[in-house]
């Protein structure tokens, strides 16, 4: 994927770029507003990486004037700002997704990924989803695994929903909470996981391959282990 | 005074010209002689009066002569008046004196000697009283002055004493009650208040220091072994370390975004976030949450909740405050105990309340908890921050409502009241 960074801290932007590269994408790096916004309106990118606090033009103000401009490119805002009311104005600026600073990099990384497969993908017209010889079906909201029905909590179907509709990616606890209970957190505990290992118990365990996998330090991949 | 008496004067001269007009000089003059013998029968009177010819030839009157600085045909005059055989007794006088036609001459004016007596005595009283007066007020002044003085002053020195770092000093009282012992009494309020603050602040730096300075030596640890093995051999041993410092420095990272969100709540700034927020799905969401933990912990998780309960706040912050309260129980509660979350409307409140059969708090500790890095001795070890029950309390408050913790017979009884408010 080709993702332009537009970030005015040479060390936080070359972080990001490295760390993209070593997962397989291009990176290019804008550390001014106004070159930022000329960028993404001419090269055509797959995503967008967008500080906030930019000299010049803000982040969302750039944003802004990219929506106006009719660039759909989706756009992950980075701030140092956190709060519920400085991420409700990001996204109403037009942004996809809000990470406040300091962040995981496998978080950034989870979240870029799925912003780009939310828009290949038309949600709407899908009826199933399918992962290896799992199941889904939306209409009826039935789950199956190898042909035996699977039984799951309205909760259960979402988390799984979400995992499937993100197959083959990271998807972080974050994410998760966000996406799955809708509600931005800091839990205690990482209930989270026995969330998942509740889900592992219905989907995983009675069959020979585990599809529900853990990434080390990062979250959590729905993905068929091809030997 | 002396406009008074012309105005008199003049007065007495329309009356006089009044008559004139109808009776000539002729009837003029009877008036002025009927004027003079009603004078001089009450024994009193001021008035004088002189009509005379042209040639100054006094016709009638009570004036013996046309004074002799009256020179002028018409005009206000003043002269000298002897009212007694030896002209030993002078007094003033004011009067007008004007040509008739047909060449006579009036003259109409008052004895002032008792006014100008009377002004002299107001004068002479006037000066007095105000002499007195004065000093009376000097006098009176420079004491309340004085005293007055004196408390600031008391006030000044202890206040300086304090800023030289003497925090545990008050202000003095008196048993006056007055203006000064309210200003004082508010000073020493103040004080109280900001050596609680001070304290706290104390508190929570050494708190801080202490609780940050662990995690962050075992950060360095790793990440000194690791070096070690990287250095080396296995690549893996120091990805260990690696992992292992970076979940160390998430958890510190953690701590101070609880800090700084603690801060900026009781600071007030989240207040300009606030929604309706449905506090009944609300709480249905966090006990369907962590119902999953409950029953990995064999604890069971129930919850009632009355529905439609709506108000003003921030959803994110209640569903957080809510999740600390209830993941303390969890972590509290022994395993095949019951955990009760409730939510229920009572008058103008949403009662939130989560009960456990842990081992409680001690009713001495009740206050301390909610302090930032309070922890429990028999808690001391277990996972947590000890910020938990410090957001809980700042977001309770942010809302304009009150927390309370009581025994639960045996175990702890969590009860949050938010003011579900009429005024939006």
């Amino acid at each position: 994927m080709r993702i332009l960074i537009i970030e005015d801290d040479a060390a936080t932007a070359a972080y990001i770029k490295k760390g993209l590269a070593e997962a397989g994408h291009v990176a290019d790096i804008a550390a001014r507003g106004d070159d930022g916004l000329h960028m993404a309106r001419e090269a055509g990118y797959h995503a967008l990486i967008v500080d906030r606090m930019l000299p010049k033009l803000d982040g969302l103000a750039l944003i802004a004037a990219l929506r106006a401009a009719d660039v759909k490119t989706p756009a992950l805002i980075l701030s140092a700002l956190g709060e519920v009311g400085e991420r409700i104005k990001g996204l109403r600026a037009g942004g996809d997704d809000y990470l406040p600073k300091p962040f995981a990099f496998s978080e950034l990384l989870a979240r870029i990924e799925a912003l780009t497969r939310r828009s290949t993908a038309s949600a709407e017209t899908q009826t199933r989803l399918t992962v290896g010889d799992l199941e889904m079906n939306l209409l009826t909201r039935e789950v199956s695994r190898a042909g035996r029905p699977v039984n799951l909590q309205p909760r259960e179907f979402r988390l799984l929903e979400y995992l499937m509709r993100h197959s083959n990616q990271v998807v972080t606890r974050t994410m998760l909470l966000e996406n799955v209970w809708d509600y931005h957190f800091d839990p205690q505990t990482n209930v989270i996981d026995v969330h998942i290992s509740r889900l592992r118990g219905k989907i995983d365990k009675h069959f020979d391959a585990p599809l529900l996998n853990t990434v080390r330090g990062a979250g959590y991949m729905l993905r068929e282990n091809k030997v | 005074m002396t406009a008074q008496v012309d105005a008199t004067i003049d007065n007495e001269i329309d009356l006089l010209a009044a008559r004139y007009e109808r009776g000539g000089v002729e009837g003029m003059a009877q008036l002025i002689a009927a004027r003079v013998r009603r004078q001089q029968s009450q024994a009193t009177g001021e008035w004088i009066y002189l009509l005379t010819t042209a040639a100054f030839r006094p016709l009638v009157g009570n004036l013996n002569q046309w004074p002799r600085n009256a020179t002028a045909d018409a005009g206000r005059i003043e002269f000298d008046l002897l009212v007694d055989e030896q002209g030993v007794e002078r007094h003033l006088a004011r009067a007008r004196v004007f040509a008739l036609p047909g060449r006579y001459r009036l003259l109409v004016g008052k004895d002032v000697k008792q006014l100008t007596e009377a002004k002299r005595r107001i004068v002479q009283a006037l000066t007095w009283g105000s002499a007195f007066m004065l000093v009376l007020a000097f006098a009176g002044g420079l004491a309340v002055s004085r005293r007055a003085v004196r408390k600031i002053e008391a006030l000044n020195q202890t206040t300086r004493r304090i800023m030289s770092g003497d925090l545990s000093r008050r202000v003095p009282l008196t048993t006056a009650n007055d203006d000064f012992d309210q200003v004082a009494e508010n000073l020493n309020r103040m004080l109280d208040r900001i050596q609680l603050l001070m304290e706290d602040i104390r508190r929570v730096s050494d708190n801080i220091a202490h609780d940050l300075r662990t995690p962050l030596a075992r950060l360095r640890q790793r990440l000194e072994e690791a070096r070690l093995h990287a250095d080396g051999d296995s690549n893996a041993d120091a990805g260990g370390y690696l992992e292992s410092a970076i979940r160390e420095a998430d958890s510190l990272l953690s701590t101070f975004n609880a800090l700084l969100r603690i801060a900026r709540i009781e600071a007030g700034q989240t207040q300009t976030g606030f929604a309706v927020v449905d506090v009944s799905a609300l709480a249905r969401d966090v006990a369907e949450f962590y119902e999953a933990l409950a029953e990995e912990k064999q604890q069971r998780l129930e919850a009632t909740v009355e529905p439609g309960i709506a108000l003003q706040g921030e959803r994110d912050l209640i569903f957080q405050a809510l999740a600390n309260v209830i993941d303390n129980a969890l972590k509290y509660a022994p395993a095949g105990s019951v955990i009760r979350v409730s939510l229920l409307r009572l008058r103008a409140d949403a009662v939130i309340s989560v009960a456990d059969h842990g081992p409680g708090i001690p009713t001495e500790s009740r206050e301390l908890v909610f302090r930032r890095f309070y922890r429990l001795d028999q808690s001391r070890s277990s996972a947590g921050n000890g910020l938990g029950l410090s957001l809980v309390q700042a977001v309770v408050e942010l809302h304009g409502g009150r927390i309370e913790l009581a025994d639960n017979h045996p175990g702890l009884k969590v009860v949050i009241k938010l003011p579900m408010g009429g005024d939006g």
